[in-house]
């Protein structure tokens, strides 16, 4: 049995550490972009001197040639991962399981089904193993030392191009690794009052901003903020959601966040039945409110 | 040119849903299906090409029961040229179905499949890679626009961190996402008048088991009921006392 880890960047690999440490053999980790490693105790770590991900057809050539004798193969869960190692579970013709949330046995993987509706425990034929996962549900990881690194040459290209490449909004801490989210739904309306009652609040809290599909989708916040089901999954120590309704498909992102905190004018919401403090009240005098008693 | 998609009946997705009583499944009791949301996306997507190119012929394809011939015919009201049903009570992965798509478009010979980034059931994201990979295709997943250049599609696709734009030939699998397009509402006469145009069944095409089995489905434990504060100094203070600020 061994692991291999595919990490993005030294941040992805220390998200995926605790569920390396604690998968039970050595694993080694194959950072796909340029940078320093953290100490997570691979016993090997593979760098590929590139500076941005290449499209998948290229990576997916790439990573293949990787594989070794590696039995599971895991990435945490992310569009990148799950655009990658979907192609490269395809080229070799191996099981993939997508979002595991725990391995209650050896062989066995709980998954989120239905937007989290449901919880499903499935088996594997076939090896290698690939997997995607959510890493709340696995232990916290211990810094140790790495065995020996090598680089690997970018890959060589294939016949995708990216001619284009937005990364909006610098300054705040990544969605999935904030230990606050502050979240808004539909009712903020437009771009610049999301900015100032959501962004503000997240800044003071040093946390992240999130958002809702309603809210993505009326141009309220930009898309790589959406949480839920077909978004980000979160699981910060605090997640705020102010304005939003709590529909299955954006519980299915944030419900694993160890204290919730709802503000929304309708008693009834149903996001009030997952949160640990719920405020009935306009979130346009509360938002502000949470702000100056901050300062 | 030829365009293919894919479509997956599915529980409806503002459904609430329970595990069956042996614990195997999803109980489907009383519930509605409907088209995998991403889907129906692709099929508006293909259609509103058509629109624009109308050398275009589209071919929607379902690999599942009887029953799924609703969904199709729903996708020939939306404005798809032809149906097919891949029929089959099999229990398939993201595997099995990429191994019957792929030999269908071997069959058919499309230029491009367009089709959801994930079935609203099983949230696998998995299909699309691997039909990708099977028939050794560029692929663009999660795009959020398409548009062709000649024998080259450009798709705007969504990332981790924003938006990327990639150039890829044809031919191509792209998958989409929720912000592409907002499909049509087509009302019941639109899929009574669909009825005329051709849908064929067929049995399966291969014989590709799946490799993921569900041995168990459960419901999640139920998060702790809260308390209600009455203001944000009440508020302020019990995340105080929690350690949360
Ligand atoms: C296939 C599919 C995938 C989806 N994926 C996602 C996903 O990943 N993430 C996601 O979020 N959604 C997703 N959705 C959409 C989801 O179903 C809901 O439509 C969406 O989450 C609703 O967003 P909202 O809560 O902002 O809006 P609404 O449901 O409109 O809720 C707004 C809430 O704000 C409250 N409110 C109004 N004014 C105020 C005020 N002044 N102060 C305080 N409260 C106020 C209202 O009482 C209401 O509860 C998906 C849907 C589908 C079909």
């Amino acid at each position: 049995m061994s692991l291999l880890l595919i990490a993005l960047n030294a941040a992805d690999a220390q998200a995926g550490a605790g569920f390396a440490q604690s998968f039970g053999s050595e694993f080694d980790v194959l950072v796909l972009t340029k940078g320093d490693v953290p100490a997570i105790g691979a016993r090997q770590v593979f760098s590929v001197d590139q500076a941005d991900l290449a499209p998948a057809d290229a990576m997916a050539t790439m990573v293949q040639g990787q594989l070794g004798n590696y039995t599971t193969i895991a990435a945490v869960s992310a569009m990148w991962s799950k655009d990658l190692l979907a192609r490269v579970a395809g080229l070799v013709d191996a099981p993939m399981v997508t979002d595991v949330i725990a391995i209650p046995a050896p062989g066995q993987y709980l998954r989120p089904i239905v937007a989290g509706s449901l919880l499903a425990t499935v088996e594997v034929d076939g090896a290698p193993v690939f997997l995607t996962i959510r890493p709340a549900g696995f232990a916290k990881p211990e810094e140790r030392a790495n065995g020996s690194t090598s680089s690997l040459g970018a890959p060589s290209n294939g016949v995708t191009v990216r001619t284009n490449k937005s990364a909006s909004q610098g300054g705040r801490p990544d969605l999935t690794q904030a230990k606050v989210v502050v979240s808004g739904g539909r009712p903020l309306g437009d771009a610049a009052t999301f900015e100032r009652l959501i962004g503000g609040l997240a800044d003071k809290l040093g946390g992240a901003a999130g958002a809702t599909r309603a809210a993505v989708d009326s141009g309220i916040a930009s898309n790589e903020l959406q949480v839920g089901q077909t978004g980000k999954i979160v699981a910060p120590d605090l997640y705020i959601a102010a304005g939003i309704s709590g529909s299955t498909q954006h519980m299915a992102g944030m419900k694993d966040s160890k204290i919730i905190v709802a503000i929304n004018t309708d008693g009834d919401a149903a996001i009030f039945q997952i949160a640990d403090y719920g405020l009935v009240m306009d979130l346009f005098e509360a938002l502000p409110a949470i702000q100056s008693a901050l300062d | 040119m030829k365009v293919l998609v894919p479509v997956k009946r599915v529980i409806d997705p503002y459904a609430k849903v329970k595990a069956n009583a042996e614990g195997t499944g999803i109980d489907t009791t009383g519930v509605k299906f409907e088209i995998n949301p991403f889907d129906e996306i692709a099929v508006e997507e293909a259609v509103r090409q058509k629109e624009k190119n109308p050398a275009i012929t589209i071919t929607v394809v379902s690999v599942g029961p009887e029953a799924a011939e609703e969904q199709l015919r729903k996708a020939l009201a939306i404005g798809a040229d032809e149906a097919v049903l891949i029929q089959t009570d099999d229990e398939l992965d993201s595997r099995a179905v990429a191994h019957e798509l792929a030999a269908f478009a071997q069959e058919l010979q499309p230029n491009l499949i367009l089709m959801g980034k994930q079935a609203t059931d099983n949230d696998a994201n998995q299909a699309g890679q691997r039909l990708a990979a099977k028939l050794g295709w560029p692929q663009a997943t999660f795009a959020c626009a398409v548009e062709f250049a000649g024998d080259n599609l450009t798709v705007r696709r969504e990332t981790d961190e924003g938006e990327e734009t990639l150039s890829l030939p044809l031919p191509a699998v792209v998958t989409t996402d929720l912000r592409l397009n907002e499909p049509r509402y087509i009302a019941l006469p639109g899929i009574i008048k669909a009825r005329s145009k051709p849908l064929t069944k067929r049995p399966r095409l291969t014989d590709a088991k799946p490799l993921v089995r569900t041995v168990k489905v459960e419901q999640p434990a139920p998060r702790q009921a809260g308390v209600r504060v009455n203001s944000v100094a009440e508020l302020m203070t019990a995340l105080r006392d929690r350690g949360a600020l």
